[in-house]
Protein backbone atom coordinates (compact mmCIF):
# COMPACT_ATOMS: atom_id res chain seq x y z
CA UNK A 1 0.00 0.00 0.00
CA UNK A 2 3.08 1.91 -0.54
CA UNK A 3 1.12 4.56 -2.97
CA UNK A 4 -1.26 5.33 -0.90
CA UNK A 5 1.05 6.68 2.07
CA UNK A 6 2.88 8.16 -1.00
CA UNK A 7 -0.37 10.13 -1.60
CA UNK A 8 -0.76 10.96 1.67
CA UNK A 9 2.42 12.37 2.30
CA UNK A 10 2.10 14.52 -1.34
CA UNK A 11 -1.25 15.80 0.05
CA UNK A 12 0.18 16.72 3.35
CA UNK A 13 2.82 18.94 1.44
CA UNK A 14 1.95 22.32 1.85
CA UNK A 15 3.98 23.41 -1.25
CA UNK A 16 1.91 21.18 -3.80
CA UNK A 17 -1.17 23.16 -2.34
CA UNK A 18 0.25 26.62 -3.36
CA UNK A 19 1.19 28.37 -6.44
CA UNK A 20 -0.29 28.81 -10.40
CA UNK A 21 0.35 24.74 -10.64
CA UNK A 22 -1.03 23.95 -7.04
CA UNK A 23 -4.12 22.15 -5.91
CA UNK A 24 -5.99 25.10 -5.00
CA UNK A 25 -5.74 26.95 -7.52
CA UNK A 26 -6.60 23.64 -9.85
CA UNK A 27 -9.32 22.87 -7.61
CA UNK A 28 -10.78 26.55 -8.32
CA UNK A 29 -10.33 26.27 -11.82
CA UNK A 30 -11.88 22.70 -12.16
CA UNK A 31 -14.64 24.69 -10.31
CA UNK A 32 -14.88 27.06 -12.50
CA UNK A 33 -14.83 25.12 -16.07
CA UNK A 34 -17.57 22.99 -14.55
CA UNK A 35 -20.08 26.21 -13.26
CA UNK A 36 -19.65 28.19 -16.60
CA UNK A 37 -20.15 24.31 -18.72
CA UNK A 38 -23.17 23.85 -16.67
CA UNK A 39 -24.77 27.27 -16.93
CA UNK A 40 -24.17 27.15 -20.53
CA UNK A 41 -25.82 24.12 -21.13
CA UNK A 42 -28.82 25.11 -18.28
CA UNK A 43 -29.15 28.53 -20.58
CA UNK A 44 -29.46 26.24 -23.98
CA UNK A 45 -31.39 23.30 -22.64
CA UNK A 46 -33.88 24.26 -19.82
CA UNK A 47 -36.10 26.58 -21.83
CA UNK A 48 -35.88 24.82 -24.71
CA UNK A 49 -36.82 21.22 -22.26
CA UNK A 50 -39.51 23.30 -20.78
CA UNK A 51 -41.11 24.73 -23.98
CA UNK A 52 -40.99 21.42 -25.73
CA UNK A 53 -42.28 19.73 -22.94
CA UNK A 54 -45.11 22.37 -22.27
CA UNK A 55 -46.15 22.35 -26.26
CA UNK A 56 -45.84 18.70 -26.41
CA UNK A 57 -43.88 18.03 -29.06
CA UNK A 58 -39.93 17.17 -29.44
CA UNK A 59 -40.42 14.22 -27.76
CA UNK A 60 -38.25 12.15 -30.82
CA UNK A 61 -35.86 15.11 -30.96
CA UNK A 62 -34.82 14.77 -27.20
CA UNK A 63 -34.77 11.02 -27.49
CA UNK A 64 -32.45 11.13 -30.47
CA UNK A 65 -30.29 13.94 -29.07
CA UNK A 66 -29.78 11.92 -25.64
CA UNK A 67 -29.24 9.09 -27.24
CA UNK A 68 -26.65 10.38 -29.66
CA UNK A 69 -24.99 12.45 -27.28
CA UNK A 70 -24.15 9.01 -25.57
CA UNK A 71 -22.17 7.35 -28.48
CA UNK A 72 -19.97 10.20 -29.14
CA UNK A 73 -16.91 10.06 -26.77
CA UNK A 74 -16.42 13.35 -24.97
CA UNK A 75 -12.30 12.91 -25.57
CA UNK A 76 -13.43 13.02 -29.66
CA UNK A 77 -15.26 15.97 -28.81
CA UNK A 78 -12.74 17.91 -26.38
CA UNK A 79 -10.38 17.24 -28.99
CA UNK A 80 -12.25 18.63 -32.27
CA UNK A 81 -12.96 21.78 -30.52
CA UNK A 82 -9.60 22.72 -28.94
CA UNK A 83 -8.58 21.70 -32.96
CA UNK A 84 -11.30 23.58 -34.99
CA UNK A 85 -10.74 27.00 -32.24
CA UNK A 86 -6.87 26.30 -32.23
CA UNK A 87 -7.73 27.56 -28.82
CA UNK A 88 -5.74 26.15 -26.34
CA UNK A 89 -7.20 27.76 -23.28
CA UNK A 90 -10.20 26.55 -21.47
CA UNK A 91 -13.35 28.25 -23.62
CA UNK A 92 -13.03 25.12 -26.09
CA UNK A 93 -13.19 22.94 -22.93
CA UNK A 94 -16.04 25.17 -22.06
CA UNK A 95 -18.20 24.59 -24.98
CA UNK A 96 -17.63 20.76 -25.13
CA UNK A 97 -18.23 20.53 -21.45
CA UNK A 98 -21.55 22.56 -21.93
CA UNK A 99 -22.98 20.08 -24.80
CA UNK A 100 -22.42 17.06 -22.88
CA UNK A 101 -24.34 19.15 -20.02
CA UNK A 102 -27.21 19.90 -22.19
CA UNK A 103 -28.69 16.66 -23.16
CA UNK A 104 -29.64 15.33 -19.27
CA UNK A 105 -30.79 18.51 -18.41
CA UNK A 106 -32.89 18.95 -21.70
CA UNK A 107 -34.10 15.72 -21.34
CA UNK A 108 -35.23 15.70 -17.78
CA UNK A 109 -36.86 19.21 -18.30
CA UNK A 110 -38.89 17.85 -21.39
CA UNK A 111 -39.91 14.81 -19.31
CA UNK A 112 -40.79 16.70 -16.10
CA UNK A 113 -42.70 18.88 -17.49
CA UNK A 114 -44.55 16.57 -20.13
CA UNK A 115 -45.02 14.47 -16.95
CA UNK A 116 -47.44 16.67 -14.92
CA UNK A 117 -50.88 14.69 -14.71
CA UNK A 118 -52.87 15.72 -17.60
CA UNK A 119 -55.95 15.98 -15.41
CA UNK A 120 -54.28 18.96 -13.28
CA UNK A 121 -53.26 21.06 -16.05
CA UNK A 122 -57.28 20.56 -17.63
CA UNK A 123 -58.24 21.61 -14.23
CA UNK A 124 -55.70 24.75 -14.12
CA UNK A 125 -56.90 25.61 -17.47
CA UNK A 126 -60.88 25.37 -16.54
CA UNK A 127 -60.12 27.58 -13.50
CA UNK A 128 -59.19 29.81 -16.56
CA UNK A 129 -55.85 30.37 -16.34
CA UNK A 130 -53.18 30.96 -19.53
CA UNK A 131 -50.73 28.74 -20.93
CA UNK A 132 -48.23 31.03 -19.38
CA UNK A 133 -49.88 31.10 -16.15
CA UNK A 134 -50.38 27.01 -16.06
CA UNK A 135 -46.12 26.60 -17.18
CA UNK A 136 -45.60 28.99 -14.51
CA UNK A 137 -47.50 27.87 -11.26
CA UNK A 138 -48.79 24.45 -12.05
CA UNK A 139 -46.08 22.37 -14.18
CA UNK A 140 -42.93 24.12 -13.36
CA UNK A 141 -43.21 23.89 -9.61
CA UNK A 142 -44.35 20.32 -10.74
CA UNK A 143 -41.43 19.46 -13.13
CA UNK A 144 -39.14 20.98 -9.98
CA UNK A 145 -37.83 17.75 -9.24
CA UNK A 146 -37.03 16.39 -12.66
CA UNK A 147 -35.26 19.55 -13.55
CA UNK A 148 -33.34 19.41 -10.39
CA UNK A 149 -32.18 15.79 -11.56
CA UNK A 150 -30.61 16.70 -14.78
CA UNK A 151 -29.20 19.43 -13.17
CA UNK A 152 -27.69 16.69 -10.59
CA UNK A 153 -26.56 14.58 -13.45
CA UNK A 154 -25.33 17.25 -15.61
CA UNK A 155 -22.91 18.35 -12.63
CA UNK A 156 -21.92 15.35 -11.74
CA UNK A 157 -20.81 14.55 -15.14
CA UNK A 158 -18.84 17.78 -16.03
CA UNK A 159 -17.32 17.51 -12.87
CA UNK A 160 -16.18 13.89 -13.96
CA UNK A 161 -15.07 14.90 -17.79
CA UNK A 162 -12.98 18.24 -16.65
CA UNK A 163 -10.04 16.09 -15.82
CA UNK A 164 -9.59 15.11 -19.38
CA UNK A 165 -9.30 18.36 -20.66
CA UNK A 166 -5.52 18.35 -19.31
CA UNK A 167 -5.50 15.90 -22.27
CA UNK A 168 -5.72 18.51 -24.63
CA UNK A 169 -4.22 21.86 -23.08
CA UNK A 170 -7.37 22.34 -20.69
CA UNK A 171 -6.54 23.05 -16.69
CA UNK A 172 -8.40 21.94 -13.51
CA UNK A 173 -7.58 18.89 -11.36
CA UNK A 174 -6.92 16.53 -14.84
CA UNK A 175 -3.20 18.56 -14.93
CA UNK A 176 -2.22 17.74 -11.84
CA UNK A 177 -3.00 13.54 -12.55
CA UNK A 178 -1.46 14.20 -16.05
CA UNK A 179 1.66 15.48 -14.64
CA UNK A 180 1.55 12.58 -12.01
CA UNK A 181 1.44 9.90 -14.60
CA UNK A 182 4.15 11.93 -17.37
CA UNK A 183 6.81 12.42 -13.83
CA UNK A 184 5.64 8.61 -12.83
CA UNK A 185 5.18 10.21 -9.49
CA UNK A 186 1.75 7.78 -9.10
CA UNK A 187 1.67 9.34 -5.28
CA UNK A 188 0.28 12.72 -6.53
CA UNK A 189 -1.77 10.81 -9.41
CA UNK A 190 -3.35 9.12 -6.73
CA UNK A 191 -3.73 11.53 -4.32
CA UNK A 192 -5.24 14.21 -7.16
CA UNK A 193 -7.58 11.13 -8.20
CA UNK A 194 -8.80 11.09 -4.68
CA UNK A 195 -9.49 14.61 -4.75
CA UNK A 196 -11.70 14.53 -7.82
CA UNK A 197 -13.83 11.05 -7.04
CA UNK A 198 -14.21 12.61 -3.28
CA UNK A 199 -15.57 15.72 -5.69
CA UNK A 200 -17.59 13.95 -7.62
CA UNK A 201 -19.18 11.95 -4.78
CA UNK A 202 -19.95 14.39 -2.34
CA UNK A 203 -21.61 16.98 -5.44
CA UNK A 204 -23.57 13.73 -6.10
CA UNK A 205 -24.65 13.62 -2.20
CA UNK A 206 -25.03 17.36 -2.45
CA UNK A 207 -27.53 17.37 -5.39
CA UNK A 208 -29.25 14.59 -4.52
CA UNK A 209 -30.13 16.15 -1.42
CA UNK A 210 -31.18 19.32 -2.91
CA UNK A 211 -33.70 17.30 -5.43
CA UNK A 212 -34.50 15.69 -2.12
CA UNK A 213 -35.92 18.84 -0.71
CA UNK A 214 -37.95 19.83 -3.83
CA UNK A 215 -39.92 16.80 -4.64
CA UNK A 216 -43.22 17.19 -3.09
CA UNK A 217 -44.59 14.11 -0.50
CA UNK A 218 -41.25 12.50 -1.06
CA UNK A 219 -40.90 9.05 0.39
CA UNK A 220 -38.75 6.50 -0.12
CA UNK A 221 -40.40 4.18 -2.14
CA UNK A 222 -40.21 6.43 -5.22
CA UNK A 223 -36.13 5.61 -4.60
CA UNK A 224 -36.81 1.92 -5.77
CA UNK A 225 -34.55 1.00 -8.90
CA UNK A 226 -36.85 0.81 -12.11
CA UNK A 227 -35.32 0.15 -15.35
CA UNK A 228 -33.71 2.03 -17.53
CA UNK A 229 -34.73 2.80 -20.56
CA UNK A 230 -33.47 3.59 -23.96
CA UNK A 231 -35.15 7.02 -23.59
CA UNK A 232 -33.33 7.78 -20.38
CA UNK A 233 -31.16 10.67 -19.61
CA UNK A 234 -28.59 8.23 -17.99
CA UNK A 235 -25.69 10.18 -18.50
CA UNK A 236 -22.60 8.70 -20.67
CA UNK A 237 -19.96 8.09 -18.33
CA UNK A 238 -17.14 9.80 -19.51
CA UNK B 1 -1.83 28.87 -31.74
CA UNK B 2 -2.30 29.27 -35.89
CA UNK B 3 -0.91 26.56 -38.03
CA UNK B 4 0.46 27.51 -41.01
CA UNK B 5 -1.77 28.09 -43.75
CA UNK B 6 0.18 26.01 -46.40
CA UNK B 7 -0.02 22.94 -45.10
CA UNK B 8 -2.84 20.74 -45.71
CA UNK B 9 -4.61 19.69 -42.65
CA UNK B 10 -8.08 18.67 -43.84
CA UNK B 11 -10.75 17.15 -40.97
CA UNK B 12 -11.41 14.29 -44.17
CA UNK B 13 -8.59 12.65 -45.57
CA UNK B 14 -8.91 9.35 -47.60
CA UNK B 15 -4.47 9.29 -48.14
CA UNK B 16 -4.11 8.85 -44.02
CA UNK B 17 -6.58 6.48 -44.19
CA UNK B 18 -5.19 4.33 -46.77
CA UNK B 19 -1.38 4.76 -46.05
CA UNK B 20 -2.72 4.06 -41.67
CA UNK B 21 -5.01 0.98 -42.34
CA UNK B 22 -3.34 -0.92 -40.15
CA UNK B 23 -2.52 1.41 -37.78
CA UNK B 24 -6.29 2.15 -37.89
CA UNK B 25 -7.32 -1.53 -37.99
CA UNK B 26 -5.76 -2.50 -34.96
CA UNK B 27 -6.61 0.55 -33.11
CA UNK B 28 -10.65 -0.31 -34.20
CA UNK B 29 -9.40 -4.34 -33.45
CA UNK B 30 -8.86 -3.07 -29.39
CA UNK B 31 -11.64 -0.99 -29.37
CA UNK B 32 -14.14 -3.90 -29.68
CA UNK B 33 -12.57 -6.30 -28.09
CA UNK B 34 -12.23 -4.13 -25.10
CA UNK B 35 -15.76 -3.44 -25.62
CA UNK B 36 -17.17 -6.84 -26.17
CA UNK B 37 -14.64 -8.26 -22.86
CA UNK B 38 -16.29 -5.60 -20.50
CA UNK B 39 -20.05 -5.95 -21.82
CA UNK B 40 -19.84 -9.65 -21.35
CA UNK B 41 -17.53 -9.74 -18.27
CA UNK B 42 -20.44 -7.24 -17.15
CA UNK B 43 -23.37 -9.57 -17.81
CA UNK B 44 -21.66 -12.51 -16.25
CA UNK B 45 -21.20 -10.44 -13.03
CA UNK B 46 -24.48 -8.62 -13.19
CA UNK B 47 -26.63 -11.59 -13.64
CA UNK B 48 -25.81 -13.33 -10.27
CA UNK B 49 -25.54 -10.18 -8.60
CA UNK B 50 -29.47 -9.48 -9.33
CA UNK B 51 -30.23 -12.72 -8.75
CA UNK B 52 -28.51 -12.72 -5.32
CA UNK B 53 -30.28 -9.36 -4.87
CA UNK B 54 -33.50 -10.21 -5.39
CA UNK B 55 -33.80 -13.24 -3.07
CA UNK B 56 -32.19 -11.53 -0.23
CA UNK B 57 -34.35 -7.98 -0.28
CA UNK B 58 -31.84 -6.30 2.28
CA UNK B 59 -29.12 -7.08 -0.25
CA UNK B 60 -30.92 -5.24 -3.02
CA UNK B 61 -29.61 -0.92 -1.43
CA UNK B 62 -26.05 -2.01 -0.72
CA UNK B 63 -25.70 -3.41 -4.57
CA UNK B 64 -27.28 -1.31 -6.45
CA UNK B 65 -25.76 1.53 -4.14
CA UNK B 66 -22.20 0.44 -4.16
CA UNK B 67 -23.06 0.16 -8.15
CA UNK B 68 -24.29 3.66 -8.33
CA UNK B 69 -21.01 4.83 -5.99
CA UNK B 70 -18.55 3.40 -8.47
CA UNK B 71 -20.58 5.11 -11.55
CA UNK B 72 -20.00 8.46 -9.85
CA UNK B 73 -16.36 8.06 -9.86
CA UNK B 74 -14.62 10.20 -12.88
CA UNK B 75 -13.24 7.92 -15.10
CA UNK B 76 -10.17 9.53 -15.55
CA UNK B 77 -9.58 9.81 -11.67
CA UNK B 78 -10.91 5.57 -11.69
CA UNK B 79 -7.85 4.35 -13.77
CA UNK B 80 -5.66 6.78 -12.00
CA UNK B 81 -6.67 5.03 -8.74
CA UNK B 82 -6.50 1.86 -10.41
CA UNK B 83 -3.39 2.08 -11.80
CA UNK B 84 -0.56 1.89 -9.56
CA UNK B 85 -1.83 -1.83 -8.80
CA UNK B 86 -3.43 -3.27 -11.93
CA UNK B 87 -0.67 -1.22 -13.80
CA UNK B 88 -0.73 0.66 -17.26
CA UNK B 89 -2.64 -1.31 -20.18
CA UNK B 90 -5.65 -3.38 -20.95
CA UNK B 91 -6.20 -4.95 -17.84
CA UNK B 92 -6.87 -1.81 -15.78
CA UNK B 93 -9.12 -0.38 -18.67
CA UNK B 94 -11.24 -3.38 -18.46
CA UNK B 95 -11.34 -3.42 -14.49
CA UNK B 96 -12.60 0.42 -14.75
CA UNK B 97 -15.21 -0.18 -17.56
CA UNK B 98 -16.59 -2.89 -16.09
CA UNK B 99 -17.38 -1.32 -12.72
CA UNK B 100 -19.08 1.39 -14.89
CA UNK B 101 -21.25 -1.38 -17.00
CA UNK B 102 -22.29 -3.17 -13.84
CA UNK B 103 -24.79 0.11 -12.80
CA UNK B 104 -26.87 -0.15 -15.98
CA UNK B 105 -26.70 -4.25 -16.33
CA UNK B 106 -27.90 -4.86 -12.48
CA UNK B 107 -30.23 -2.50 -12.78
CA UNK B 108 -32.40 -3.79 -15.61
CA UNK B 109 -32.08 -7.03 -14.71
CA UNK B 110 -33.33 -6.79 -11.32
CA UNK B 111 -35.85 -4.58 -12.75
CA UNK B 112 -36.35 -7.33 -15.54
CA UNK B 113 -36.83 -9.64 -13.02
CA UNK B 114 -39.35 -7.26 -10.69
CA UNK B 115 -41.60 -7.45 -14.07
CA UNK B 116 -41.94 -11.58 -13.82
CA UNK B 117 -45.76 -11.46 -12.86
CA UNK B 118 -46.70 -13.71 -9.37
CA UNK B 119 -49.17 -15.51 -11.25
CA UNK B 120 -46.32 -16.67 -13.34
CA UNK B 121 -43.75 -18.05 -10.80
CA UNK B 122 -47.28 -19.16 -9.20
CA UNK B 123 -47.78 -21.56 -12.45
CA UNK B 124 -44.34 -23.01 -12.61
CA UNK B 125 -44.26 -23.81 -9.08
CA UNK B 126 -47.34 -25.37 -9.48
CA UNK B 127 -45.94 -27.37 -12.65
CA UNK B 128 -43.17 -28.74 -9.95
CA UNK B 129 -40.53 -26.34 -11.05
CA UNK B 130 -37.33 -25.50 -8.47
CA UNK B 131 -35.97 -22.24 -8.14
CA UNK B 132 -32.87 -22.87 -10.61
CA UNK B 133 -35.29 -24.19 -14.04
CA UNK B 134 -37.61 -21.43 -12.51
CA UNK B 135 -35.16 -18.76 -12.89
CA UNK B 136 -33.73 -19.78 -16.31
CA UNK B 137 -36.97 -21.45 -18.62
CA UNK B 138 -39.13 -19.12 -17.00
CA UNK B 139 -37.83 -15.55 -15.11
CA UNK B 140 -34.72 -14.84 -17.56
CA UNK B 141 -37.04 -15.05 -20.52
CA UNK B 142 -39.42 -12.83 -19.51
CA UNK B 143 -36.87 -10.42 -18.01
CA UNK B 144 -34.78 -10.45 -21.53
CA UNK B 145 -36.20 -7.47 -22.62
CA UNK B 146 -35.38 -5.32 -19.96
CA UNK B 147 -31.93 -7.29 -19.72
CA UNK B 148 -31.45 -6.58 -23.29
CA UNK B 149 -32.20 -2.68 -22.89
CA UNK B 150 -29.59 -2.69 -20.13
CA UNK B 151 -26.84 -4.50 -22.45
CA UNK B 152 -27.40 -2.18 -25.34
CA UNK B 153 -26.93 0.67 -22.76
CA UNK B 154 -23.81 -0.07 -21.44
CA UNK B 155 -22.39 -1.25 -24.77
CA UNK B 156 -22.85 2.35 -26.29
CA UNK B 157 -20.98 4.13 -22.92
CA UNK B 158 -18.72 1.46 -23.04
CA UNK B 159 -17.21 1.89 -26.84
CA UNK B 160 -17.59 6.15 -25.78
CA UNK B 161 -15.68 5.17 -22.06
CA UNK B 162 -12.37 2.86 -23.71
CA UNK B 163 -11.30 6.30 -25.59
CA UNK B 164 -10.82 7.72 -21.59
CA UNK B 165 -7.96 4.41 -21.38
CA UNK B 166 -5.75 6.61 -23.02
CA UNK B 167 -4.69 8.03 -19.50
CA UNK B 168 -3.35 4.47 -18.55
CA UNK B 169 -1.95 3.93 -21.98
CA UNK B 170 -4.86 1.60 -23.64
CA UNK B 171 -7.44 3.99 -25.47
CA UNK B 172 -7.46 2.19 -28.61
CA UNK B 173 -9.19 4.79 -30.63
CA UNK B 174 -9.13 7.13 -28.26
CA UNK B 175 -5.07 6.80 -28.48
CA UNK B 176 -5.26 8.02 -32.28
CA UNK B 177 -7.37 10.90 -30.91
CA UNK B 178 -4.61 12.28 -28.31
CA UNK B 179 -1.93 11.42 -30.64
CA UNK B 180 -3.42 13.15 -33.52
CA UNK B 181 -3.93 15.89 -30.94
CA UNK B 182 -0.22 15.83 -29.73
CA UNK B 183 1.32 15.46 -33.71
CA UNK B 184 0.52 19.02 -34.07
CA UNK B 185 -3.45 18.75 -34.56
CA UNK B 186 -3.38 16.19 -37.31
CA UNK B 187 -7.00 16.54 -38.18
CA UNK B 188 -7.78 13.80 -40.41
CA UNK B 189 -6.59 11.02 -37.69
CA UNK B 190 -8.51 12.72 -34.55
CA UNK B 191 -11.49 12.79 -37.39
CA UNK B 192 -11.50 9.52 -38.66
CA UNK B 193 -10.90 7.94 -34.87
CA UNK B 194 -14.16 9.71 -33.99
CA UNK B 195 -15.93 9.02 -36.46
CA UNK B 196 -15.12 4.82 -36.10
CA UNK B 197 -15.69 5.21 -32.34
CA UNK B 198 -19.15 6.99 -33.05
CA UNK B 199 -20.15 4.46 -36.03
CA UNK B 200 -18.85 1.12 -33.96
CA UNK B 201 -20.99 2.40 -31.13
CA UNK B 202 -24.47 2.44 -33.60
CA UNK B 203 -23.37 -1.02 -35.25
CA UNK B 204 -23.58 -2.82 -31.83
CA UNK B 205 -26.48 -0.77 -30.50
CA UNK B 206 -28.30 -1.83 -34.11
CA UNK B 207 -26.90 -5.58 -34.01
CA UNK B 208 -28.15 -5.76 -30.41
CA UNK B 209 -31.25 -4.39 -31.83
CA UNK B 210 -31.73 -7.05 -34.40
CA UNK B 211 -30.74 -10.20 -31.47
CA UNK B 212 -33.21 -8.58 -29.38
CA UNK B 213 -35.62 -9.46 -31.83
CA UNK B 214 -35.04 -12.83 -32.41
CA UNK B 215 -34.92 -13.71 -28.85
CA UNK B 216 -37.79 -11.94 -27.40
CA UNK B 217 -40.08 -12.38 -30.71
CA UNK B 218 -42.97 -11.34 -28.19
CA UNK B 219 -41.75 -8.05 -27.48
CA UNK B 220 -41.44 -6.35 -31.03
CA UNK B 221 -43.97 -3.89 -30.55
CA UNK B 222 -42.51 -2.53 -27.29
CA UNK B 223 -38.64 -2.74 -28.62
CA UNK B 224 -39.80 -0.72 -31.45
CA UNK B 225 -41.06 2.11 -29.21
Amino acid sequence: MSYLSDAFTWLNDPLNWKGPDGVTARLVEHLEITGLAVLLGAVLALPLGVWLGHAGRGGTLTVALTNASRAVPTLAALTILVVATGDLGNAPTIYALALFAAPPMLANAYVGVRGVDRDVVEAARGMGLSGLQTLLRVELPLALPLLMAGIRTAVVQVLATAPLAAYVGGGGLGRLIRSGFSTQDYGQTLAVALLVAALALAAEGLLAAAQWAVTPGRSLAARRPRPVELSDPVPARP
Amino acid sequence: MALSSAAQNPWVDWGYVRDNRDTILTALEQHVTLTLTTVVIGTLIALPLAVVARRWRWLRGPVIGTAGVLYTIPSLALFSLLAPWTGIGARTVLIGLVMYALLLLVRNVLAGLDGVPDEVREAARGMGYGPVRMLLVVELPIALPAVMTGIRLATVSTVALVTVGVVVGYGALGGLIVSGFDNNFYKAQIFTATALCVLLALLLDLLLQLATRLLVPWARGRAAA
